[in-house]
């Protein structure tokens, strides 16, 4: 199985372990991940504007890039996966973001939106299969009570990503059980935990992540695992965590930790 | 007179109506034009052409100047087609010698010029005389009526009009799919805006029904086939094998109390409570005779058990019962299927899943005193009793998304106002809050009554929607605003009770296929006309009654399901129906029996038939299209279908159209 | 209180201006309070989230220009993802946003200013650039 992969910048530095753990994991199933050339970064939020377009551009060179491979686009960050994919469905359903972006990149040949960007984990639940995946756990998790933490960039809005149901996924649950693990649902798992406003007003994200960790405490979870280097930030910080002694994991460190390459 | 055009004497009324054609066309010009218009022997104008000093002018100018057919023209046929055709054959005139050129709706009013107006409705009036002197006197035909009525749903609208229709004098038969008749009304606990007992205004008319010797009741069974028209509708009725004789059971239900498997969820009790599988629905059920659900049973599956065959006093238990096929014929169709509400999995943010979540229907059960927790008011986790209920109004309804039904579902915000009366009557200490967006009232006493639950009960209306329910320990926190006061607001809940939206029943499409009849893009069957013929279909002879057409309260069910009764009896009261005689008909010389038409035909009303020609002296045999009139709706569809030209319409042939076109492009 | 004045004229080209970044018709919204229900991040706001719509069709730009609200909101879209009516309030906040930006000297975060956040080492790149992206143009 052949991917090309899209890392995004805060992989390469703030998060390695996120992409460390993946790409480990990767190389043990036997998942071909391969660092698209010349990736650039794709700004961190969707471009909500109609009249944006240039904040569109890398997303559709990375789009294009992997359509003209023939391959699927894989992503392990929320936030570029989030990016990427409404960037994707911009060019199949708005002509006028299609023409001009088209207009403006020249690419040897236009991109209309026929290639297709999946995250890591729908990688896993689609084409390898969580099934598969349990059988080929060398360590399980024995029975630790984890909770997922979605945050707000894989789920919403569920038309565009059609990552999981919004209100009620199961997907990383799901994941989490394949390695052995007692996955815990919890209310706050879908709430925001604040994103970027940590940059301008620390205490609503304070509010924001102590409901989320209280809530996880509450229904007995010792460790919540994410996909979003910004979510881990803000959780791990709260006051809440800090107090219950909460660890907040990449879902990639679970899954070296289960195949036995951490 | 058929056979050569002889000199026609077509006389023409031009109507002022009043300012509404006269103001945009020159009716004294028409008239002039139409003097000079070939078979025209006489043209006049007059104001009203409708009223009856308009229709004596035109009957007196028929006798006066021997007219023999007619053209008025004036606003729509499907305003006055009628009374001008009536008005003619009491001159002597056949009515189909009579055309309508419509220069109001599609004239007057719709140009502002009056020169280009005017050129216009002289336009459309050469047409018209066109076409009437190509007219030929057309005889309708007379179809029989089977004085039996069919009522789809035994729900109270159907009851109702089964009722209405059995103390007329003829036949009804009800066929209910379910084991009991009663349908959703049965399972309500107290009905608005009296707060009657539901059961008890109900039951006694369920008995009548019962008990009526015009009724017949077909329970457990549903329609499998429906075939022909107005006045001789035949219909297959699938009878599901109930494995009890129903002959011999007297309802002891000793059965039913003593049957092992009790995994079933009961449908009555909204999956609240576990049901045997012999069961009868509720206490009161009409047949007092309970059915053995197959998937459920253990004899059926495994042949083992047959406990109830052997405890039956009356030996009334058959595991070797069949489902039964019967054929009916009846004159008219009444639809009374009834609604069901939406499931609420895309719903995910008011936690459906959790047990203290529940629906209004699971609130009226639970409220109910025959119901899974005897009347008591407690939470279906712990069954301890809620300080804090919370009501959520509008879910899933109003709703543009895909998630949801765009319209109101018009029944929750009187149910809902309902509810938390009844638990502040019975529980004065319980804290009751209603997250609404709009509160819709409109009935009479309708208004009184919810502002009683704001007024006198103190219940809490909170004009805003709840974002989402967090489960917390034992407590629901409801996490709602108040856009009145601009405050967001949580609420520690012990229970919430969720107004989901009504939907159509899911087997109404299946429905309205055997039916030929339509449904809107709801799944709600369509009226013939929403404000005129709320009750009727486009199908003649089969009529609506209930919340199978749209979200209604009981009021208006009954309201509805005597009218549809009303109809149906005066149907039924015929002893010939007049049809249509604007139908298709075959030149059988002409026709290659292909049977194009048939396939194209949308109402099934052609067939085929054999017939032996005569053909210089060889006795051919060969297939032709056959036409039922009565079922033929006179659409012409298959006059284009058909390449020999061989099939056309009576009143608008294919000569006769094409003398329009020709004098409009004149 | 003062009483508000309805003036549709006053601010018909910002209010179009919203209508062609958004594409969202404000009229589309019944007041139903849903966006406000679920929004996580009310805490600092002035004006509740259906209150900037309502404002907005009530022609009152100034008063959503002006709120804190703007930018207190985490485009987390969960008022979209709920609104019986289909409304992008997600997408009308980032118009409204882009409007204030676009305007000379009106950006929140200076590429200056870049540097203090991130003394905190542990803080991801990903929070600069969003909102480096998200408070300035």
């Amino acid at each position: 199985m052949k991917y090309s992969y899209y890392p995004g910048c805060t992989l390469k530095t703030k998060a390695q372990e996120l992409e460390k753990f993946a790409l480990d994991s990767a190389n043990e199933l036997g998942i071909e991940l391969i660092e698209q050339k010349d990736w650039q970064c794709c700004g961190a939020v969707y471009p909500m504007g109609e009249d944006e377009i240039v904040t569109k551009l890398s997303s559709v060179r990375s789009l294009a890039a992997a359509k003209d491979r023939n391959e699927k686009l894989v992503t392990l960050c929320s936030a570029c996966h989030h990016v990427i994919k409404r960037v994707n469905e911009d060019m199949k359903k708005k002509v006028e973001v299609r023409e001009k972006v088209n207009n403006y990149l020249q690419l040897e040949n236009d991109y209309k939106g026929e290639g297709e960007v999946i995250h890591f984990l729908e990688m896993m639940r689609d084409d390898f299969g969580f099934e598969q995946l349990s059988k080929k756990i060398k360590k399980s998790l024995n029975g630790r009570k984890i909770g997922a933490y979605y945050g707000c960039l894989l789920l919403r809005p569920e038309k565009d990503m059609k990552f999981d149901d919004s209100e009620n996924p199961i997907i990383m649950e799901n994941f989490i059980e394949a390695l052995g693990g007692v996955a815990i649902k919890y209310p706050y798992r879908t709430e925001c935990c604040g994103g970027y406003l940590v940059t301008e007003n620390k205490s609503i994200t304070e509010e924001m992540t102590n409901n989320i960790i209280r809530s996880a405490v509450m229904n007995g979870i010792e460790e919540i695992v994410t996909a979003c280097p910004l979510c881990k930030y803000n959780l791990e910080n709260s006051h809440q965590a800090k107090k219950n002694n909460v660890s907040v994991v990449y879902f990639t460190e679970l899954l070296a930790e289960s195949l036995n390459v951490k | 007179m058929q056979g050569g055009i002889k000199l026609r004497k077509i006389g023409v009324f031009v109507c002022w109506c009043g300012s509404n054609i006269a103001a945009t066309v020159d009716v004294e010009q028409v008239v002039q034009e139409a003097n000079k218009m070939s078979g025209v022997a006489y043209a006049a104008d007059y104001q009203y052409m409708c009223s009856e000093i308009g229709q004596n002018m035109m009957k007196d100018a028929i006798l006066k100047h021997n007219l023999d057919r007619v053209v008025i023209a004036a606003c729509s046929p499907r305003m006055h087609e009628g009374t001008f055709r009536r008005a003619a054959e009491e001159s002597g005139i056949n009515p189909y010698l009579v055309e309508i050129a419509n220069i109001r709706e599609q004239c007057s009013w719709v140009h502002k010029d009056k020169k280009a107006g005017t050129e216009k409705a002289i336009a459309l009036t050469r047409a018209a005389v066109a076409k009437v002197t190509l007219n030929t006197e057309l005889i309708p035909g007379e179809i029989d009526v089977v004085k039996k009525a069919l009522i789809i749903g035994g729900g109270i609208a159907g009851i109702q009009a089964a009722l209405d229709i059995a103390d007329a004098g003829y036949k009804v038969d009800i066929v209910e799919k379910t084991p009991s008749i009663g349908g959703r009304m049965a399972q309500l606990d107290k009905t608005f805006p009296t707060l009657d007992c539901s059961a008890c205004i109900l039951t006694p008319k369920m008995v009548d029904a019962a008990r009526h010797p015009n009724i017949t009741l077909h329970t457990y069974s549903e329609v499998e086939k429906i075939s022909g028209y107005v006045g001789n509708f035949n219909v297959s009725i699938k009878k599901k094998a109930r494995y009890v004789d129903m002959d011999k059971c007297t309802g002891c239900r000793i059965c039913t109390e003593k049957c092992p498997s009790k995994k079933a969820k009961s449908e009555f009790e909204e999956g609240l409570k576990n049901r045997g599988a012999v069961y009868i629905p509720f206490a009161q059920a009409v047949p007092n005779v309970p059915v053995i659900d197959t998937d459920e049973c253990i004899k059926l599956k495994t042949g083992k058990c047959g406990l109830c065959e052997k405890l039956c006093p009356s030996g009334a238990i058959d595991f070797n019962q069949k489902d039964e096929m019967i054929t009916e014929e009846y004159g008219a169709i009444v639809v009374a299927s009834g609604y069901d509400i939406i499931d609420l999995d895309k719903f995910g943010e008011y936690q459906y899943d959790h047990p203290d979540v529940i629906t209004s229907l699971e609130f009226e059960r639970i409220t109910n005193a025959a119901g899974p927790t005897n009347g008591k008011f407690v939470r279906p986790s712990d069954g301890e009793k809620p300080k804090k209920v919370v009501f959520v109004q509008c879910v899933g309804s109003r709703d543009k998304t895909e998630r949801g039904k765009s319209y109101c579902s018009k029944i929750c915000c009187m149910y809902t106002a309902k509810h938390s009366m009844l638990i502040k009557e019975k529980y004065p200490d319980i804290e009751a809050y209603v997250f609404y967006i709009d509160v819709r009232t409109p009935g009479k006493n309708f208004d009184e009554f919810q502002r009683r639950a704001v007024e006198k009960y103190g219940v809490q209306y909170i004009k805003g929607m709840v974002g989402k329910i967090f489960p917390e320990g034992k407590k629901l926190m409801v996490h709602g605003v108040d856009t009145m006061s601009g405050e967001t607001l949580v609420i520690d809940a012990d229970m919430v009770v969720l107004a989901a939206a009504t939907k159509a029943k899911s087997d109404a499409v299946d429905l309205k296929r055997k039916l030929n009849i339509s449904t809107d893009i709801n799944n709600f069957f369509t009226e013939a006309h929403p404000k005129l013929r709320p009750v009727e279909t486009a199908s003649a002879g089969i009529y609506l009654a209930g919340a199978c057409q749209g979200p209604k309260d009981i009021p208006e069910t009954v309201a509805q399901s005597s009218a549809a009764a009303a109809k149906v009896i005066g149907l039924l009261n015929k002893s010939k129906l007049v049809n249509n005689p604007c139908v298709s008909a075959v030149d059988e010389s002409l026709c290659s029996g292909c049977l194009a038409c048939t396939e194209m035909c949308p109402y099934d009303a052609i067939s085929f038939k054999n017939i032996e020609i005569d053909d210089h002296g060889q006795k051919i045999k060969k297939v032709v299209a056959d036409v039922n009139e009565a079922l033929c709706h006179g659409c012409g569809g298959c006059t284009v279908t058909c390449r020999p030209g061989a099939i056309d319409l009576k009143g608008f042939t294919n000569k006769q159209i094409l003398a329009e076109v020709d004098a409009i492009c004149r | 209180m003062k009483k508000m004045k309805i003036t549709p004229d006053k601010y018909e080209n910002e209010l179009l201006q919203i209508k062609k970044i958004s594409s969202e018709m404000v009229n589309d919204c019944m007041q139903c309070g849903k966006c406000t229900a679920g929004c996580p991040a009310t805490l600092e706001m002035d004006l509740l989230p259906h209150q900037i719509i309502r404002y907005l069709q009530l022609g009152q730009f100034h008063k959503v220009i002006e709120s804190k609200t703007i930018w207190s909101c985490a485009s987390c879209f969960t008022c979209a993802a709920r609104c019986p009516r289909g409304v992008d309030l997600a997408k009308l906040m980032e118009a409204i946003r882009l409007i204030s930006l676009r305007k000379k000297g009106n950006n929140r975060l200076n590429v200056e200013d870049v540097s203090q956040l991130m003394t905190d080492q542990k803080m991801p790149q990903q929070a600069i650039v969003s909102a480096l992206r998200k408070y300035s143009k």
